[in-house]
């Protein structure tokens, strides 16, 4: 179709100038954030933001940072925290140290989540997790830990069904609007920007979270990324991802066994 | 006025009152229906599997739930799951989005129904049923925009009119009909 033809080949000039390679990510997708971006700055067509966009770079930064930003909440398939404590948990546990990487974390919800979850089950003191996302504005957000009052009901249900032991509002100040985290929560959670289409593994971890984010991105790239979390991965370490995502498509299918088919928990097995 | 598209694919949109109008209409059709149906309907975001299972028991065509990079097949009616948009990809399978909510629904039929008509075109057939709020009439407008065919429920059978309301309002509604005359038009299409 000629349509989202010109999309590639907006994408690949992207690629070309800035080095952004979104060209293996879902097109449908996508193309919806491309024109709803144009929509809300009044951009006619795609000429008029490849004009825009590829000679002032500000105007790039503005529009990348709009069309990366994923959506989360607090505790969002709070039974897939339920699942973490039965079954995850403990394994963690036997670990002096213990390294978690949460990729494609957007504005921080479920950074704040699982360190949460660690503080109640006795091991946050000894964790740091790495926070990482392509898209700086939301590490920014995730960085100050801020969030709205009127969201609060929905994830203190959310917290309880989670199997939470304690008040949710134990965990954060509310000034007017704004809701601050739990400053404490924070100490062991080292922000930073990693581009999983591009960017190497650069550690070694017992536990990846990567949850609704596959979702964005084509078979290829999902079994490329896949591949950077097998490289990422301990030996018996755990990969948990988003409720409608699955290794389907990856070549590491076979070297990882389900510890919870329904809610998307691995282990790699060799 | 006869509709001389050689359809491709069918979409649906619904919202509350959504599963009496749905059965209605995919209760006779047999199980080698010869196209793919997509349907958003509204649905509570903790609820997994519950609408699939009750319309599978009520009829011969397939249900299921679309699957993120699935490959769209002929005589299956997909279902967008809860919490997540549904988009068609140009190669013909589904993929999922967590974006933010269009039209405050996630699933939106906005969102199924403009992707769609980008692949389809004027293959497609679009149809817009019973809902207390406007999501869809955007996607309406694109159907009929790229040469597809659109249907909406006539208000009067309709449990919630305000949604196919909004479509007929649009402009871009070319039939209307009820539940029992849309389920009779699909079944023509096998005919033909």
């Amino acid at each position: 179709m000629i349509a989202n033809e010109e999309y590639r080949q907006f994408l690949e000039s992207v690629r070309f100038v800035y080095g952004y390679d979104f060209t293996e990510y879902a097109e449908a997708s996508v193309i919806r954030r491309i024109r709803s971006f144009m929509e809300t700055n009044r951009i006619g067509g795609l000429k008029e933001l490849g004009r825009l966009v590829m000679k002032d770079e500000a105007a790039f930064e503005h529009f990348i940072q709009e069309i990366t930003v994923n959506v989360t909440e607090m505790f969002r398939d709070p039974q897939f925290y339920k699942s973490l404590r039965k079954n995850v948990v403990n394994r963690l546990a036997t670990y002096p140290f213990i390294k978690v990487w949460i990729a494609g974390c957007s504005t921080g919800e479920e950074v704040y989540s699982m360190a949460i979850l660690l503080r109640e089950e006795g091991l946050l003191e000894r964790t740091v997790i790495y926070a990482t996302d392509i898209n700086q504005d939301a590490l920014q957000k995730a960085k100050d830990g801020l969030s709205t009052i009127s969201n609060m009901k929905n994830y203190t249900e959310n917290y309880i069904k989670a199997g939470g032991k304690n008040s949710f509002s134990d965990y954060y100040k509310a000034k007017y609007n704004s809701v601050l985290w739990d400053k404490s929560l924070r100490q062991n959670i080292v922000f930073s920007v990693h581009n999983l289409a591009m960017d190497k593994s650069f550690n070694e971890f017992q536990l990846i979270l990567c949850r609704n984010v596959l979702i964005y991105f084509n078979q290829s790239l999902q079994n490329k990324v896949i591949d950077l979390f097998y490289e990422s991965l301990c030996p018996f370490g755990f990969l948990g991802l988003g409720n409608k995502e699955s290794l389907l498509f990856a070549d590491k299918q076979k070297c990882f066994e389900e510890i919870d088919k329904k809610e998307k928990i691995f282990m790699k097995i060799k | 006025m006869e509709d001389k598209n050689e359809y491709h694919a069918i979409v649906i949109g619904a919202s509350a009152g959504g599963l009496y109008a749905m059965t209605r209409i995919l209760q006779p059709l047999p199980a080698a229906f010869p196209l793919p149906i997509m349907v958003v309907q509204h649905r509570a975001k903790d609820e997994r599997n519950l609408l699939e299972e009750v319309l599978q028991q009520k009829c011969k065509v397939r249900i299921k739930q679309a699957d993120e990079k699935e490959a769209i097949e002929n005589g299956v009616v997909y279902f967008a799951p809860p919490d997540y948009h549904l988009l068609i990809e140009n190669d013909r399978t589904f993929s999922l989005s967590f974006d933010a909510p269009v039209n405050f629904s996630r699933p939106s039929i906005d969102v199924l129904f403009e992707t769609a008509a980008d692949v389809f075109e004027e293959r497609l057939l679009g149809i817009i049923l019973t809902g207390a709020n406007n999501d869809g009439a955007a996607g309406i407008r694109k159907i009929s925009m790229r040469g597809g065919v659109t249907i909406a429920q006539s208000p009067e059978t309709a449990d919630y009119a305000d949604m196919p309301k909004a479509a007929i309002n649009t402009g871009y509604v070319r039939h209307i009909m009820t539940p029992d005359e849309i389920s009779r038009y699909l079944l023509a299409l096998i005919k033909k």
